[in-house]
């Protein structure tokens, strides 16, 4: 066990598993990250149980008409819920969303491949789309697999049109409602302008607040974006395509020319918002935030301005090749230095205690309370801004008291196969203080060893 | 629960002292130490995600009213989708009796038109200048609440009900946070433990101190707090707010609390006196009364303030809903309050921010500073330099 191994598993990784550290060493850290982001096709997660975005959008309609179908006639007026509606929902929701995550929350915990694996959910945060409400449930999961996960190690430009295309976004964001004041549509029914989508693509998803736009621009990019729908999600529906995929309605599309930051979009149907996100994906203001970003998540809350620079250069140099960027960081002294001064978030916290522990399968019901009171449910960050990723916002002092009852329950659960001592030294290696060995082995149980062993700071940081 | 049951269970720390985690009881304290009751509570509940003022506080006769607001508009008071009427051409949301009872007893004054000197529309950033009471975007790394702490003439500190700790309470001023208990609680020998491991680490230790103070009050009895955190997952506020009554009562309590709620960005399908933000009115409605009853006779001495990082605009969008906008509407009320009013100046909707949005008149930070100074008996200038001209 080297100590680049613990850092290449820990830092960069989502925790080693019990052996796993001897196997990174063999070849050195380094190379085992190396390896992972040559091989995209393992970061997919194809599986048989989950639903494309038009098929759990096609299980939610469905849920949908029979709860219609249930409401007799005389009840017209009652709210929605019936005796039978919360089964109903509640059948739907596990056959999407919590499909979605028991799959994620596995992958997680066993992938051999977890530096890829994090860099997934980095993306998949920064273009974060997160189950709200029953609108969005069927959304999140396949958003992640068929946007984030295709192009994770491609180019952002590719990622952002994606993303943007993508029926997850485009209902999360409202912007499948969303009708051009001046168009067909709109003239019909005096429908209307949603700039939601329009106003994260340019704040969260590619310049940023001071990036250099203004309130005039956020709305010429909706109205470029008017006809970017959702086939069924029309007000009066019926549209061509395969219900739930994307659709371009030219009787929903703003016309005319539209102006964003100074440049001119002739009329082009669909052409003319991909010319407008192609425009702004090439941005430098991107890159500046992508580094910063990405040396904040893997490498320090307050990382170190010459790592920041040498991320942004090659994001620009390569022209946003994400594989490239993930090389950089990879060969980043700075991301190797000894200390770990990332505090885990509830997430990391969670996988990498399942992974040191040797878990295999993971089943998601007895977790989700743990995700929720920790404050991190898996696809369902807060706000398209998706969850924070510093240390004063998740080191709250009830959430470290939250950690440690759970660890006592994962303690009592793991007695018996396998001991405190040998958890410690399989997730931590070279990096395991004599003070927590000593304090493991006076501990007055195994229990109590888990969780001095799972709460200790050398766990709780990366 | 006593304070002297063994096995130590963390709700009986509240009787045993705990630096170092020590086991001493002679002459048992609270956990925190008894102050003399001249200092009022503060409670800041901040709605996250941009609360639709006019939705909440209707000028019901203002000439552009019906035709700005469309179907969000709400009817003259005793019609259907009627407000609940304030005097004066305003009306309050019929999802919010609570408050309207509050209004007839004089126990709560709104401050509409209101915003702080942050002028743009996103709600991270809003918040972030909301919460620092800096004058512009990240100009503070630490809240106005924390900051006026320190004013107080005995150390108080401020809980945020939350797992984790607001912006608003950071600072140099001591601030915990607290949420409802998941699962059976980890034993006090295994706390000590911990704290030994954490002894020399400056975020895990003062935290899981802080930590085991601050549950051993909340708790008030098993049950209580598993029956808030199974509410809290079907997204009701009052749980949270008895737990916040139930801390703030304790001896030697905290000065301040910060309770955040979320759910007010209602961009589609918002409804009037019926609907999504009606019913997120309704819960917001129930929270305040539980804070009400939970806190008792220190009601009497109460200060709350409800406020958003900015409105909504005026006109209704293309999905029945509202963007993020300027202008918006604040609380105060309390048994304290001198109530009854509409504060500030009231622009109208004749003419509209940006033509969209309405005219932030008022300055919420000043609503901030008054209330603060009201709750805790400090000068209201010194409370102004402190907490929002000084950062």
């Amino acid at each position: 066990m080297t100590s680049s191994a613990v850092i290449a598993a820990n830092r960069f990784g989502l925790g080693a598993r019990p052996g796993e550290l001897e196997r990174i060493g063999r070849d050195g850290g380094r190379a085992w990250l190396m390896a992972q982001i040559e091989r995209p096709d393992r970061l997919q997660l194809r599986d048989p149980a989950l639903l494309t975005s038009a098929g759990a959008l096609a299980a939610f309609a469905q849920y949908r008409q029979a709860r219609a179908a249930a409401r007799s006639p005389t009840q017209a007026m009652v709210p929605a819920a019936g005796p039978g509606d919360g089964q109903r929902l509640a059948a739907v929701t596990a056959r999407t969303l919590g499909a979605e995550i028991e799959a994620r929350v596995q992958r997680a915990v066993t992938t051999e491949d977890s530096f890829a694996e994090r860099w997934v959910h980095f993306w998949s945060n920064w273009f974060t789309v997160a189950a709200r409400n029953a609108q969005t449930i069927p959304l999140p999961g396949p958003f992640e697999r068929e946007v984030i996960r295709a192009h994770a190690m491609g180019r952002f430009a590719d990622m952002a049109l994606a993303a943007t295309a993508h029926p997850g976004m485009l209902i999360y964001l409202d912007q499948a409602q969303s009708v051009g004041p001046g168009s067909q549509a709109g003239n019909r029914r005096g429908a209307g302008l949603n700039e939601n989508l329009a106003r994260e693509l340019l704040e969260l998803h590619t310049l940023g607040p001071d990036g250099g736009y203004s309130q005039a621009d956020v709305t010429e990019l909706a109205r470029a974006l008017t006809g970017w729908t959702v086939t069924g999600r029309q007000m009066r529906g019926g549209a061509p395509g395969e219900p739930g995929t994307f659709v371009f309605l030219a009787a929903m599309h703003e016309p005319g020319a539209r102006t964003v930051r100074g440049k001119q979009y002739r009329e082009g149907g669909v052409e003319q918002g991909r010319a407008i996100i192609a425009d702004l994906a090439r941005d430098p203001a991107i890159g500046v935030r992508v580094a910063k970003a990405v040396a904040t998540h893997f490498v320090a809350d307050d990382p170190a301005p010459a790592l920041v620079a040498r991320l942004n250069a090659s994001f620009m140099r390569s022209g946003g090749d994400l594989r490239a960027l993930a090389r950089t960081l990879i060969e980043s002294p700075e991301a190797w230095q000894p200390e770990p001064r990332k505090f885990k978030t509830p997430h990391d916290f969670l996988v990498s205690a399942l992974r040191a522990g040797g878990v295999r399968e993971v089943s998601f019901g007895p977790l989700r309370a743990t995700f929720e009171q920790l404050g991190q449910p898996p696809f369902r960050a807060p706000s398209p801004k998706g969850w924070p990723d510093t240390a004063p916002h998740w080191a709250a002092p009830d959430a470290i008291l939250k950690r440690a009852d759970w660890a006592q329950l994962a303690g009592e659960r793991l007695n018996g196969s396998m001991t405190p001592i040998a958890l410690a030294e399989g997730a931590l290696g070279p990096a395991l203080s004599s003070r927590l060995r000593t304090a493991i082995a006076r501990a007055e149980s195994g229990t109590q060893g888990f969780v001095l062993a799972l709460m200790s700071p050398e766990f709780q940081r990366r | 629960m006593t304070a002297h049951t063994f096995p130590l269970s963390r709700r009986a720390l509240l009787g045993s002292g705990l630096s170092g985690l020590t086991l001493a009881s002679a002459g048992a304290t609270a956990a925190f130490a008894a102050q003399p009751a001249t200092t009022g509570t503060f409670v800041l509940v901040i709605l996250r995600g941009a609360l639709d003022g006019l939705a909440a506080v209707a000028p019901l006769h203002d000439p552009a009213y019906l035709a700005l607001r469309g179907r969000l508009a709400l009817g003259e008071p005793g019609t259907a989708n009627g407000a609940l009427d304030l005097g004066g051409g305003f009306g309050l949301n019929p999802a919010l009796p609570g408050l309207h009872a509050l209004w007839r007893a004089g126990q709560m004054n709104i401050l509409h038109a209101c915003a702080t000197p942050y002028r743009d529309r996103s709600h991270f950033d809003g918040q972030d200048v909301l919460e620092s009471g800096a004058a512009r975007l990240f100009g503070a790394d630490t809240g106005w609440l924390n900051r006026l702490l320190g004013l107080l003439p005995a150390e108080r500190d401020g809980v945020g009900i939350g797992r984790t700790i607001p912006l608003v309470l950071r600072g140099p001023a001591k601030a915990t946070s607290w949420a409802p208990p998941l699962a059976p609680e980890t034993s006090f020998d295994t706390l000590s433990r911990l704290m030994d491991l954490y002894a020399g680490d400056s975020l895990l230790g003062p935290a899981l101190s802080r930590a085991i103070e601050t549950d051993a009050i909340a708790d008030g009895g098993a049950g209580a707090g598993m029956a808030a955190g199974q509410a809290r997952g079907r997204g009701a506020f009052a749980p949270l707010a008895s737990a916040a009554a139930r801390i703030l009562t304790a001896p030697g309590g905290p000065a301040a609390a910060v309770i955040g709620l979320d759910g007010w960005d209602t961009h589609a399908n918002q409804g009037a006196g019926e609907g999504l933000l009606a019913n997120r009115l309704g819960q917001l409605d129930q929270a305040i009364t539980a804070l009400r009853v939970g806190l008792g006779a220190q009601w009497a001495t109460t200060h709350v303030v409800i406020a958003t990082e900015f409105g909504r605009t005026v006109r209704v969008n293309g999905t029945g809903g509202t963007d993020h906008g300027t202008g918006g509407t604040a609380f105060h009320l309390g048994g304290a309050v001198r109530g009854g009013r509409m504060l500030g100046d009231w622009p109208g909707l004749a003419r509209l921010h940006e033509d969209r949005d309405l005219i932030p008149a008022n300055d919420l930070r000043r609503l901030f500073a008054s209330s603060v100074a009201s709750a805790w008996g400090l000068d209201t200038d010194a409370v102004w330099q402190a907490g929002f001209a000084r950062v």
